[in-house]
C-alpha cells in the first residue's frame, strides 16, 4: 500500500496540519510508504522540501514539483498535478488535510479519478473505513469506501495531534525527487473543450487585458491575499484559545480578549456573531464553518453556545465560560462555568493569572 | 447570461437532530426542512448579478425527493426564473449530484453555477469543485465578494481561506462556491411568494439525464458522538484560577 499526501508548505517549511495528516497516514496500515507532495516555485519550494524530509519518521519519499504552474495554490493546475503524479504511482490512498487548501483541490482530483472521497476524517478504523462527523458534529457517520480507485481523504488535524518525536533525523530523511514535468499538461485537455463554447471575437479581446499573470492558458488567475499578520499563534494549532462573542459589544472592547491571550500565549477567537457584528475578521471564527480548535485550555467570554459554535470547540481539554446567563448552554460542555460579568472577569484574570513563561 | 444555482433541501439549521435508534442515519420524519443555507446565499448572490444587470435568467436546480419542490418554491419566491427538479428516492453521493448539475449545465449552457459551499447536513464541501472539474471550468470555492466583468468575462472572487482572504480572477463560465459571509439572503415577501406559483417547474429524472450513478461509500453506521460530561460551576475569578492552576494544570 502507498498513500500519496498533497502537503502544504509555507515560508520554506511545512505546514503542521500537514504533519498530522502524515500522523493520520501512519494508521492506514503496517506496511505502507507514505509520499509527500510538494507543489511550489523556487528556493522556498526546495527549502520546504528538504524540511519535509526528516518531518516525522514514516515519510519515505518527498515529490516535489517546481514550476511557475504552482506557485500559488490553484485548484485548477494542482488537481492536474495530482492526477499526473498518481499516474506514475500506484497509490491506494491520496490524503490531504481538511483545511481551505485541501478542501478546495482534492474533491476536484476525486471527480478527476472518478473517485468520492471522504471529508473531514477524525479517525482512521481500517484501510477503508474511516469516522467523519456530519450535521455540524452533532452525529458520527461510519463510513466504509468500496470503490476501485485510490481511497480519498481529508484529514482533520486537529484529531491526529503531532506527538514530538526524537529520533536521530539524519538517518530517517526521506529520499527527495524532483518531478518530472515536461509531459505535464495543465489544462490541454479542458482548453481544447471549452474553446468552441467561447466566441472567438470576444476570446481575442480578452486575451489583450495584461493579468496579474500572463498565462493564457490558465483560466484561474491569483490576484493577492490578505493575512492577518500576527505574531500570536494559529488558532488551529494552538495550545490556548481565548474567544469572545457578540457580548464584548465593540471592536474596543474585544481588545481585552486579545490581551488575555497576550498574557497566557494563545490565539483569539470568536463566534460568527461577534465576526457578523463586525468586532473581528472572519477567519477568527470557532465552529463547523470556520476553524475546528482543539487546545489544552479554551476560555470562551459571552459565548452562548450555538450548535456550530459547540461543534468547533468540543475537542478541547478544558473549556472554561464566563457569561452573564446562568442559562447559556455553553455551561453544559463548560469544564469550569463562571456566571458573571466578562467587563468584570477579565480585567481581574488579567491582574491575577500569571504572566506566561 | 444565465445563471445556475443547485439548491439542496436539508434538515433545518435551527432543529436540534436525533440519530436514530438502530444507527441507520438521523431522523428526518416529521422534521422542519429547509433550504440549506449555504444554497440560499448562492441564491442570493445570483438574483443580485441578475438584478445588476449581468444576468438575464437564475435558473434554480434541486436534486431529490418530491418534496425539493417546495424547497424549488421558495427559490423561486426569492426571484429565480425557473426551476429542474431532478426527482430521486435516493440520496446520492457528491460525485453523482455533480454529475447530474454537469450534465443540465450542458443542456443549458450557464455561463456561471453557484453552489453553496457546504450542505449542513453531511457537511461534505464537495459538490461544487467537482462539477468544475467534470466541465472542465475553474472554480471559485468559498467566495466572500464576488465582482463580474462583463467586458473581460471574468469573474473577481474572494475566497475565504485559512489566515486571511485570497483573491482570484477567473474566466467564465466558472462555478462558485458561497461562503458564509458574503450577503444577507432575502425572504420571499408575499406577493413573491404567491408569483412563484405559476413559475414553472421542470421535472427530470436521473435517466434522463443518463448519469451513471457512483455509490463507493458505504454508511456503516450513524452515532451520537460522545458527550462531554458536564463540570463544575466556580463562584469566583480566584477559585477558577486556583481550580486551572492545581486541578486542571493548564495555567
Amino acid at each position: 500500500d502507498a498513500t500519496l499526501i498533497l502537503a502544504e508548505h509555507e515560508s520554506g517549511s511545512i505546514k503542521p496540519q500537514t504533519v498530522s495528516t502524515v500522523v493520520a497516514a501512519n494508521s492506514l496500515g503496517e506496511n505502507s510508504s507514505i509520499s509527500l507532495l510538494l507543489a511550489g516555485s523556487g528556493s522556498s519550494l526546495q527549502e520546504a522540501a528538504a524540511q519535509a524530509a526528516s518531518c516525522h519518521p514514516s515519510v519515505s519519499e518527498v515529490l516535489v514539483a517546481d514550476s511557475d504552474k504552482f506557485e500559488y495554490p490553484l485548484a485548477e493546475p494542482w488537481a492536474k498535478l495530482v492526477e499526473f503524479v498518481r499516474q506514475q504511482g500506484d497509490y491506494s490512498h491520496i490524503l490531504a488535510s481538511s483545511s481551505s487548501f485541501g478542501k478546495n483541490i482534492l474533491p476536484r482530483v476525486a471527480a478527476l479519478l472518478d473517485v468520492s472521497p471522504i471529508t473531514d476524517v477524525v479517525k482512521i478504523l481500517e484501510s477503508n473505513q474511516f469516522i467523519r462527523p456530519i450535521y455540524a458534529g452533532n452525529a458520527l457517520s461510519t463510513v466504509r469506501y468500496t470503490g476501485g480507485g485510490p481511497c480519498m481523504l481529508t484529514i482533520r488535524s486537529t484529531s491526529f495531534p503531532v506527538t514530538p518525536i526524537t529520533v536521530d533525523s539524519e538517518s530517517r530523511k526521506a529520499t527527495i525527487s524532483q518531478i518530472d514535468l515536461s509531459n505535464f499538461k495543465e489544462g490541454s485537455f479542458t482548453f481544447l473543450l471549452c474553446i468552441p463554447i467561447l466566441n472567438f471575437s470576444f476570446f481575442f479581446k480578452k486575451l489583450s487585458f495584461p493579468f496579474p499573470i500572463a498565462d493564457s492558458a490558465s483560466k484561474s488567475r491569483y490576484v493577492g491575499c490578505s493575512t492577518q499578520d500576527t505574531e500570536r499563534p494559529d488558532l488551529g494549532s494552538a495550545r490556548v484559545v481565548i474567544t469572545g462573542g457578540r457580548a464584548l459589544k465593540s471592536v474596543e472592547n474585544f481588545k481585552m480578549i486579545e490581551k488575555l491571550a497576550e498574557k497566557l500565549g494563545g490565539a483569539v477567537g470568536a463566534t460568527r456573531a461577534a465576526v457578523d457584528a463586525g468586532y473581528v475578521p472572519n477567519d477568527l471564527q470557532v465552529g463547523q464553518t470556520g476553524k475546528i480548535v482543539a487546545p489544552e485550555l479554551y476560555m470562551a467570554f459571552g459565548v452562548s453556545g450555538a450548535i456550530q459554535h459547540l461543534a468547533g470547540i468540543k475537542d478541547s481539554k478544558v473549556i472554561v465560560a464566563v457569561n452573564k446567563d446562568a442559562d447559556a448552554p455553553i455551561f453544559q460542555v463548560a469544564d469550569y462555568g463562571l456566571v458573571g460579568d466578562l467587563f468584570e472577569v477579565i480585567p481581574e484574570l488579567l491582574e491575577k493569572l500569571p504572566e506566561k513563561k | 447570461m444565465k445563471i445556475l444555482v443547485a439548491v439542496k433541501r436539508v434538515v433545518d439549521y435551527a432543529v436540534k437532530i436525533r440519530v436514530k435508534p438502530d444507527k441507520t442515519g438521523v431522523d428526518t420524519q416529521n422534521v422542519k426542512m429547509s433550504m440549506n443555507p449555504f444554497c440560499e446565499i448562492a441564491l442570493e448572490e445570483a438574483l443580485r448579478i441578475k438584478e445588476a444587470g449581468f444576468a438575464k435568467e437564475v435558473v434554480a436546480v434541486s436534486i431529490g425527493p418530491s418534496q425539493c419542490v417546495d424547497t424549488l418554491r421558495t427559490g423561486l419566491a426569492m426571484g429565480a426564473d425557473r426551476g429542474i427538479h431532478v426527482e430521486t428516492s435516493s440520496s446520492f453521493l457528491p460525485l453523482t449530484i455533480a454529475k447530474i448539475l454537469k450534465s443540465i449545465a450542458e443542456v443549458e449552457n450557464p455561463e456561471l453555477i453557484f453552489l453553496g459551499k457546504q450542505a449542513i447536513d453531511d457537511d461534505c464541501n464537495q459538490t461544487g469543485q467537482m462539477v468544475a472539474a467534470l466541465l472542465g471550468w475553474p472554480q471559485a470555492t468559498f467566495a466572500s465578494k464576488v465582482v463580474l466583468d462583463k467586458e473581460k468575462h471574468v469573474a473577481t472572487v474572494d475566497r475565504e481561506v485559512d489566515g486571511g482572504l485570497e483573491t482570484l480572477c477567473v474566466d467564465l463560465p466558472a462555478v462558485i462556491t458561497t461562503d458564509l459571509r458574503l450577503n444577507q439572503p432575502r425572504y420571499a415577501s408575499l406577493p413573491n411568494i404567491m408569483k412563484a406559483k405559476s413559475k414553472p417547474i421542470k421535472k427530470m429524472t436521473v435517466q434522463d439525464l443518463k448519469v451513471d450513478i457512483k455509490s463507493d461509500i458505504e454508511i456503516l453506521e450513524v452515532t451520537e458522538p460522545p458527550k462531554r460530561k458536564s463540570g463544575v460551576m466556580v463562584s469566583s475569578v480566584d477559585e477558577l484560577i486556583e481550580k486551572l492552576r492545581n486541578e486542571a494544570h493548564v495555567v
